[in-house]
């Protein structure tokens, strides 16, 4: 079981950082959801069987498509020499330094707890279900309320007024869609 | 009767409003009544209240009437009021009387002028100001008074703003004046501190009680009250403004800087005599400092070419007689040679500016001549001016003033020989310039012809001036012509008798002496400038003629020492460093505005950098910790 | 059964989140600064995770639910702004969205 952990922690950490530094934003997608689901199966591993389900139907599944559907909306392929002129390397060295700093911090952190290990017992839907709905129904209460926010706003946002206006005089800025590279 | 002293000074003040607020409004004929109908009327309750202060005498000797509470705080109060008594009665007498005359004589003289409303309006003030100094009941508003007449001064000289010159001589009469009134202001604020009151009645009662004779104190509140009385009088050293002064129109020269406002100097000394006889070093200054100014401005005005110029020089002259009186005790002299000066000097600056216009705008005085034949009536007042001026014996006022002040000078207790001499030089030097003046101007070819001949409201109040300069003596003669001592008896309850130390035995050679020195220049100016001597041309190109001409260098002295070192630290100031400290704050704070305003550019990433930037701080130092 | 010291589980969810924040610094695309966000917000649930799992308790799973449904809500009112603010600026660079910057600046 320890294997698989390590195996998958190896592969979220590994298409994470291709997840963040892919120019092309389809790929960039593509690998974070190669990265959603091996935490998936960390999910599975510590006992949360219900949650990794959630993970790969709700967020990768859901989430991940709309961002997909948004980009193909937006027609950016276009925008790859874009990338390739905002992606230079002297852009990582602040964002990374800051990083470090901040991992050093952590593993002082870490250094510093008691040594805990964990047991990894499964923890049935069925609890979480009934933990869900007596303990925390407030806050189920309220999720669903703020879903209903989202749905309203993001309805109501999504919304584009109908500007007609004669194709000649559209002001074309795109440039004509080229083969993206695989 | 009361309210009648307060509508004294009132009615120019309503008169200046009304000029003030409707004047361009107005026609020229309401202008000219409303401006020296005020005057008029307050002349006319002049002499109501002169007549019944002589024949009723009131108890004490005062008239007293309080319009209301000025300033009440503290320890210290003071109100309007006016207190009228023999020396203040005098001085609105001369006032509101030549005041008029001179209203009368610009109705003419400025009716061409485009600010014929802003003069008159100008001119009330000045009087109503000019009323209010002499009538004040306490310091503080002779002060405003005081002030007062300073700003009109400015004003009036530089009436013709449009000339840049006349701009500069305003402001310099201003600042020169200034410098007075400070150390006068100072003088009042230790007075305060002595007395607790500025009520001029009140302190002169406290202060022989209070002071002991030659106190330190004592001599540093006479002392400051002298400096603002040489400012405002035009005495050495601040008296360099005067002769610039005549930048002004002729009738401004005749009011302010002949009759009233250069001798509000010696009412005030003359008020506070109580101040100046409790400090007497201070009272034998203003003796020398009188003596020196009328032998100083005597010699210039010896070699002036401007009419004006001379007779501004005279004043100065005059007025130093005035404090040679003051200085010796004999303060009834001088107010009496102030009198008859007014009138005699308000003539010459009338006449003067007459002849100025007529011969349009010409001052300089080796332009004119042979005018004694064209302008007759002009002629004839200047004549008995000048003849007053230079003390012409026994018919003209000038003799018996000026002759009471050169006998006081040698008798009285702090008279001295020196003093006497260095009057009658002055008085050699008066009828030589005076005559000089009058063979230049009216005698000889006629360099210039006049264009016309004045009119009625010229002539008249010339008239009337010439008579009163010849008559306005006799009610004063001394004891060996007769013993009229109507004009002393009238002040001896405000201002003590003089102390003589020689019997009035001597007095007949005084007088005599002073005649034949008036005689004699006369005599000589008519060698000299009637006959046009080789001398007279020699001594107008030598460089002491032009030491003279240029007022013994005063002027070039005070630009050296004071002028140019201030323009210089102004110069280097030009940047206003000294500002700097005020706006200083505010441009650091501008300017760290600005830098942190560099952080909020729009940019999304720097929000979020920052956002980073911070976290790690934090993180870091709780960790640390 | 596993038995893996806490310290590496926690390790690896501060691991991804700090990747993901990098990914939001570096970046100027906004679809990519969304996508990192999303990356950031798993890993927080992952620790809930972890925190559920020591403890044995069904909380940490509950938390993760509410964290997830905070994500969805998000992203979509967050596309939804992505999309008008395309229309308006007709460029995903982050950068030329400067509009709300101080007025003295005028740069």
């Amino acid at each position: 079981m320890n294997t698989i952990f390590y195996i998958a922690a190896f592969v979220a950490l590994v298409s994470t950082a291709l997840a963040i530094s892919g120019r092309n934003a389809i790929h960039a997608l593509l690998f974070l959801i190669v990265s959603l689901l091996s935490i998936s199966v960390i999910f599975y591993i510590l006992g949360a069987p219900f949650i990794a389900a959630l993970e790969v139907i709700v967020y990768a599944g859901a989430i991940m498509v709309l961002f997909i559907f948004v980009i193909m909306m937006l027609n950016i392929s276009l925008e790859k020499d874009m990338e390739h002129n905002w992606l230079k390397p002297q852009m990582w060295i602040v964002p990374t330094i800051l990083a470090v700093i901040l991992f050093f911090d952590f593993l002082y952190m870490l250094k510093t707890m008691k040594h805990q290990e964990t047991i990894g017992q499964i923890i049935p839907p069925k609890e979480v279900g009934i933990s869900l709905f007596t303990t925390y129904l407030l806050g189920v209460e309220i999720a669903a309320m703020l879903l209903l926010a989202g749905i309203i706003g993001a309805y109501h946002l999504g919304r584009q007024k109908k500007q007609v206006i004669h194709r000649f005089l559209v002001k074309k800025e795109y440039l004509p869609i080229e083969e993206t590279e695989i | 009767m009361n309210i009648n002293l307060a509508l004294i000074p009132i009615l120019p003040l309503i008169g200046f409003l009304i000029l003030a607020l409707f004047g361009s409004r107005l026609s020229k004929i309401a202008v000219a009544c409303v401006g020296a109908g005020s005057v008029g009327l307050s002349a006319i309750l002049t002499l109501f209240i002169g007549f019944s202060f002589i024949v009723y005498t009131p108890a004490g000797g005062i008239y007293k009437v309080n319009l209301w509470q000025w300033i009440q705080t503290g320890g210290f109060s003071a109100s309007i009021s006016f207190s009228l008594d023999a020396l203040s009665l005098i001085f609105i007498f001369v006032i509101t009387f030549v005041g008029f005359l001179i209203h009368l004589y610009s109705i003419e003289f400025m009716k061409d002028d485009e600010g014929f409303s802003r003069f008159f309006a100008y001119i009330n003030l000045f009087v109503c100001s000019m009323l209010v100094l002499v009538l004040a009941d306490n310091l503080l508003l002779m002060y405003l008074g005081w002030e007062g007449v300073g700003l009109c001064s400015y004003l009036l000289i530089g009436f013709w703003y449009r000339v840049p010159a006349n701009g500069y001589a305003a402001r310099k009469a201003f600042i020169i004046t200034r410098i007075g009134d400070t150390a006068m202001i100072i003088g009042l604020f230790l007075l305060f501190v002595s007395f607790g009151t500025l009520n001029i009645g009140d302190i002169m009662q406290q202060a022989p009680a209070r002071w002991v004779v030659g106190s330190p104190v004592a001599l540093l509140a006479a002392a400051l009250l002298l400096g603002g009385a040489i400012g405002k009088s035009a005495q050495i050293p601040l008296q360099s403004w005067l002769p610039d002064a005549m930048a002004g129109p002729s009738p401004v020269s005749a009011l302010i800087h002949a009759a009233t406002m250069v001798t509000a100097g010696v009412y005030l000394i003359a008020r506070t005599h109580v101040l100046f006889a409790l400090a007497p070093a201070i009272q034998t200054l203003v003796a020398i400092i009188g003596a020196l100014t009328l032998l100083i401005a005597g010699f210039s005005a010896l070699t002036q070419h401007d009419l004006k110029r001379v007779l501004a020089y005279s004043t100065i002259s005059q007025i130093g007689y005035m404090f040679l009186a003051l200085g010796v005790g004999a303060w009834s002299a001088a107010i009496f040679h102030f009198m008859v000066h007014a009138f005699f000097k308000a003539l010459l600056f009338l006449a003067a500016g007459t002849v100025i216009v007529l011969l349009d705008e010409e001052h300089d005085m080796f332009k004119m001549g042979g005018l004694w034949k064209k302008l007759p009536v002009v002629f004839i007042t200047f004549l008995i001016g000048s003849a007053s001026l230079a003390a012409l014996p026994l018919i003209t006022a000038g003799f018996y003033s000026k002759d009471e002040i050169l006998w006081f000078a040698w008798s009285a207790n702090k008279g001295s020989t020196i003093l006497w001499l260095a009057a009658i030089v002055g008085a050699f030097l008066t009828s030589l310039y005076t005559f000089r003046m009058i063979f230049l101007t009216f005698f000889g070819e006629t360099k210039t012809e006049p264009t016309h001949q004045p009119g009625l409201f010229m002539t008249i109040p010339m008239v009337i001036l010439a008579v009163l300069s010849v008559i306005a003596g006799f009610i004063e003669l001394p004891e060996s012509m007769g013993h009229v001592h109507l004009f002393s008896g009238l002040l001896k309850s405000v201002l003590p008798e003089v102390e003589l130390t020689h019997g009035p035995n001597l007095e007949v050679l005084f007088q005599v002496l002073s005649a034949i020195i008036s005689l004699l220049g006369i005599y000589i100016a008519y060698q000299l400038y009637f006959r046009k001597s080789k001398f007279a041309e020699v001594f107008n190109k030598s460089s002491i003629s032009h030491f003279f001409y240029v007022g013994w260098g005063f002027d070039r002295v005070y630009d050296v020492l004071i002028v140019k070192p201030i323009v210089w630290l102004a110069e280097i100031d030009k940047n206003d460093y000294i500002d700097f400290l005020n706006k200083g704050i505010a441009q650091i704070a501008l300017s760290i505005n600005f830098l942190f305003s560099l952080t909020q550019n729009g940019k999304v990433r720097w929000y979020l950098i920052a956002f980073a930037i911070g976290i790690v701080f934090i993180l870091t130092y709780l960790i640390y910790q | 059964m596993v038995t893996i010291s806490m310290e590496i589980q926690i390790l690896l969810a501060g691991t991804i989140f700090l990747m993901g924040l990098v990914g939001l610094l570096m970046r100027r695309n906004i679809i990519f600064m969304l996508m990192s966000i999303e990356i950031m917000l798993n890993s927080s649930g992952l620790v809930f995770i972890i925190a559920g799992a020591h403890w044995a308790q069904a909380d940490g799973q509950v938390m993760f639910i509410f964290i997830l449904a905070v994500a969805a809500a998000e992203v979509s009112v967050g596309l939804a702004l992505i999309l008008q603010m395309f229309h308006h600026f007709q460029t995903l660079d982050v950068d030329a969205m400067k509009t709300l910057k101080d007025i003295n600046r005028e740069s």
